[in-house]
């Protein structure tokens, strides 16, 4: 008995209690969703309930969207500001595509293309949007920050001047035209889960592979940690960068699309700030505003923290304002822990070394 | 005080510096004499930075006592031997662009009272005593990023002088300085001895040290080797003393073959934005299974080169890898599928990625080799070439996956030369890769580099140490301000001809 406690506390004796904390701290944004759940399971009766965690979750994937296309620009040590201007913007033209149809004045008509060519459409412009920020960046040399905040003001003035300012209506479309099903994108169900929370999961698990198993996705890390070696070492810099502004631009799309078809129709002023709850999901989910480091499961569940936070809370009946002031605090938070865990993680891998 | 000492301002007894594993320096005895440009000299690593380090204050020695004018001394800071008037301007210039030339003289101890404003009336006055000092022509309120770089190089003078320094110690003060502007700081440094202030100078190029020293020490290995009047000497006796007349210790065997040239350059040229000249018409070639070292001083141009080849710079010439023409504009990505890979020179900054696993850090570079579908990695492979790789290059490392910051930074550039390899490299660029790594890490780099040319690679490494040059090259080039100033067998090399080489048209 004695022997094999010994045996078995040997290697791990010295550092076991921060080994221990080190694990808690990678695993964190895992705790706090747990915490988060078991705090409000408590506090809300029938939170748990299948037909509210279903509308949670219908409200986390427009998160989850912009947040996932926006890690890699994270990851890449970027910033894009603009995501929540190209939701607007690219639920605008589908909009626009749908009840104005494209007008040809030579010709007196209007062509009213059918939603499966709609949707390709609207995904291109905004991943068209994404690469004009992307180019910018590398071939002006402009600073993300400053980039995205300038196409933010544009694309939203644009998404303005789409309706001078309205709202289209009526996105289900019209029989005669051929234009129906937009609004079958946000409200029909495949084996019970929406639509849109199973492209979630598809599009988390596509990006999660592009990080993990593709020559991008390790480019971008390597872009994020030290640009000058990636250069050196043969990483096309400037073109990765490019598609990573593009994918974050589609990502965008994507949110806009399922955004007005659930609500059947689309306002110019849709998705203003969303960008911030992006950017809190992906840094709670561990990946560093500095570069290099991140997790596209930790996105997803940081989406996931920051929207059954907002939801409960609401549940709760807890005011507005102290909701916000709760985000904040949790945001700040999660920042401090990163800091202590990737200190924790340079001493343990020093430690491990001798 | 006795006459012998009289002329002496500085006399450093019996000085040793032990780190943890190594000794910096073993009982150095050093003397300063008033007036005079004092010159040291040693080759990277005989100990001269951290003799002069103890002199300035930035360090304390673990043995030994300065005395300073007969009285035993001892600096815990900086500001301790600035207050006794002995000041350094270092190699790289310590200045802000941002801020006008009073404003860098007087920073950190400002002309200021209490709540008042700064005087900046007494600080432009008190710097342009110093310019008449300095016989410059340069206004106080001069933004600095307007000057040339050698006007910066003395205002850095200037700052150590407005601490009314009386020995200045100046440490490679022209390695960035064009020829008019090395003229320029010798008139200063003879003003400033006639006025009674005496210089220690420490720099590689041997001419300029004739040119300007009265006084030359010689460190070796930490040791002091010898000291000398300057008349009394030449370069070849400088070069004696600084390598010792032990023999240069050779990694490669005798009759060693190549084969045909993997690496062919012909006119390459590189002008940078300002104008310079950095690669001045270059040709050259390497030879599959030939190790070619290129040596020069700092800024003759050997990094530049390596860049020029690696696609890096828009340069302008012939470039032939592996027998394939590579066109001037053809990107870093498509030469290294070609057979050309870098091991860059500022590891930190250019070599690898920190926060990265050691696997990754591997394998960047190679990705497209080890691909299932042409599209996704292969993740049985790569894991597979890395752990050969960290077996092949004796890497001690106690998982793949632990980030390469917590590396030793021999480990580090030896991962960083297995990022090299998985790519399959024709020809191998090493620049300055012994740079910052200990004694054992060095040798496992050259034999490493040996054992890649016995395997058919063409190897091209870059140094400014002329022991390692001589220790695994077999033909040796020497860059100089841009040009290639020599081309040689290794056999028919003699160390006073490459360092009499490197200094050509400086």
């Amino acid at each position: 008995m004695k022997i094999s406690q010994n045996m078995a506390s040997q290697p791990s004796s010295v550092f076991s209690g921060e080994s221990l904390l080190l694990l808690a701290l990678k695993m964190r944004t895992f705790i706090a969703l747990f915490l988060i759940l078991a705090f409000f399971t408590f506090m809300v009766p029938g939170f748990l309930a299948a037909s509210s965690v279903i509308i949670m979750v219908k409200h986390i994937a427009i998160n989850a969207f912009l947040a996932l296309g926006i890690t890699f620009v994270i990851i890449t040590a970027g910033i894009d500001l603009s995501i929540g201007a190209i939701l607007g913007f690219c639920g605008m033209v589908a909009g626009w595509l749908i009840t104005k149809g494209i007008v040809l004045p030579m010709f007196g008509i209007a062509i009213f293309p059918s939603v499966w060519l709609i949707v390709p459409i609207v995904l291109v412009i905004g991943g068209l949007i994404g690469a004009v920020n992307g180019i910018l960046i590398t071939r002006y040399n402009v600073a993300p920050f400053i980039c995205t905040l300038g196409t933010m003001y544009v694309v939203r003035g644009a998404s303005m001047l789409l309706s001078g300012g309205e709202t289209f209506t009526g996105l289900s479309g019209n029989e005669q035209l051929g234009n129906t099903g937009f609004e079958l994108i946000g409200s029909a169900k495949l084996l019970g889960l929406p639509y849109a929370i199973w492209m979630m999961f598809i599009l988390a698990g596509v990006i999660a592979y592009i990080a993990k198993r593709t020559q991008f996705g390790r480019h971008v890390f390597a872009i994020g940690d030290n640009e000058h070696s990636a250069e050196l070492s043969g990483v096309k810099v400037r073109s990765v960068k490019v598609w990573v502004y593009t994918i974050s631009g589609f990502c965008a799309a994507i949110a806009g699309i399922v955004v007005s078809s659930q609500l059947v129709a689309s306002h110019p002023a849709t998705g203003v700030s969303f960008e911030m709850n992006a950017i809190a999901a992906v840094v709670l989910g561990g990946t560093s505003l500095a570069g290099g480091r991140g997790t596209i499961m930790g996105t997803l569940i940081g989406a996931f923290v920051i929207g059954i936070l907002a939801d409960g809370l609401v549940m709760m009946g807890v005011s507005e304002f102290w909701q916000m002031v709760i985000k904040g605090v949790v945001i700040i938070l999660a920042v401090i822990i990163d800091q202590k865990q990737s200190r924790l993680q340079h001493k343990a891998a020093i430690v491990q070394q001798k | 005080m006795s006459q012998a000492n009289a002329d002496i301002v500085i006399r450093a007894e019996k000085i040793s510096m032990i780190y943890p594993g190594t000794i910096a320096l073993n009982e150095v005895d050093y003397r300063v004499y008033r007036g005079k440009v004092n010159v040291i000299i040693g080759e990277n690593g005989a100990g001269k930075s951290t003799l002069m380090k103890i002199l300035a204050g930035v360090q304390q020695p673990s043995k030994g006592t300065i005395y300073l004018n007969d009285e035993a001394v001892s600096f815990q800071h900086t500001r301790d031997a600035a207050a006794k008037g002995i000041g350094m301007v270092h190699q790289e210039l310590n200045l802000f662009g941002n801020l006008t030339v009073a404003e860098n003289i007087f920073l950190g101890r400002e002309k200021q009272r209490g709540l008042l404003p700064l005087d900046t009336a007494e600080q432009h006055r008190v710097t342009a005593e110093l310019m008449a000092r300095l016989d410059q022509d340069i206004a106080p309120s001069e933004l600095l990023s307007n000057l040339k770089v050698g006007q910066q190089q003395l205002i850095e003078i200037a700052k150590a002088l407005a601490d009314e320094a009386d020995v200045l110690i100046l440490d490679e003060p022209t390695s960035a300085l064009s020829k008019t502007e090395v003229e320029l700081l010798f008139k200063v440094i003879r003003d400033l001895t006639a006025q009674g202030v005496s210089i220690i100078y420490i720099s590689h190029r041997l001419e300029e040290l004739m040119a300007i020293g009265d006084y030359i020490t010689i460190l070796r290995d930490g040791h002091f080797q010898s000291e000398a009047q300057v008349k009394d000497i030449d370069v070849p006796w400088i070069v004696r003393e600084m390598l010792g007349s032990d023999p240069v210790s050779t990694f490669l065997k005798p009759g060693r073959e190549f084969g045909e040239p993997v690496l062919n350059v012909k006119n390459i040229k590189l002008i940078n934005e300002m104008g310079h000249t950095l690669v001045d018409d270059v040709s050259m070639n390497v030879k599959s299974g030939e190790i070619v070292g290129v040596y020069g001083l700092m800024g003759a141009g050997r990094t530049e080169l390596m860049e020029c080849l690696l696609g890096l710079q828009e340069y302008s010439g012939e470039v032939e890898i592996a027998g394939h023409k590579v066109p001037a504009k053809m990107d870093t990505s498509e030469r290294i599928k070609l057979g050309i890979c870098l091991v860059p020179e500022d590891r930190k900054k250019n070599g690898i990625f920190p926060i990265s696993s050691v696997s990754n850090n591997m394998t960047i570079s190679s990705l497209w080799r080890r691909l299932k579908h042409r599209f996704s990695i292969d993740e049985k492979a790569e894991a597979e070439a890395v752990t050969s790789a960290i077996g092949d290059l004796s890497i001690k490392v106690s998982s793949p996956d632990i980030e390469i910051r917590a590396l030793s930074g021999g480990n580090q550039q030896k991962v960083v030369i297995g990022r090299t390899l998985l790519t399959s490299p024709k020809v191998l660029l090493l620049d300055e890769p012994t740079r910052g790594i200990d004694i054992g890490a060095k040798s496992d780099v050259f034999n490493m580099m040996v054992t890649l040319s016995e395997q058919g690679i063409g190897v091209l490494f870059s140094t400014s140490d002329l022991k390692e040059i001589m220790a695994v090259s077999d033909r040796i080039l020497v860059m100089s301000g841009g040009k290639l100033t020599a081309n040689i067998l290794r056999s028919e090399a003699t160390e006073s001809a490459l360092v009499s080489a490197s200094a050509q048209g400086l």
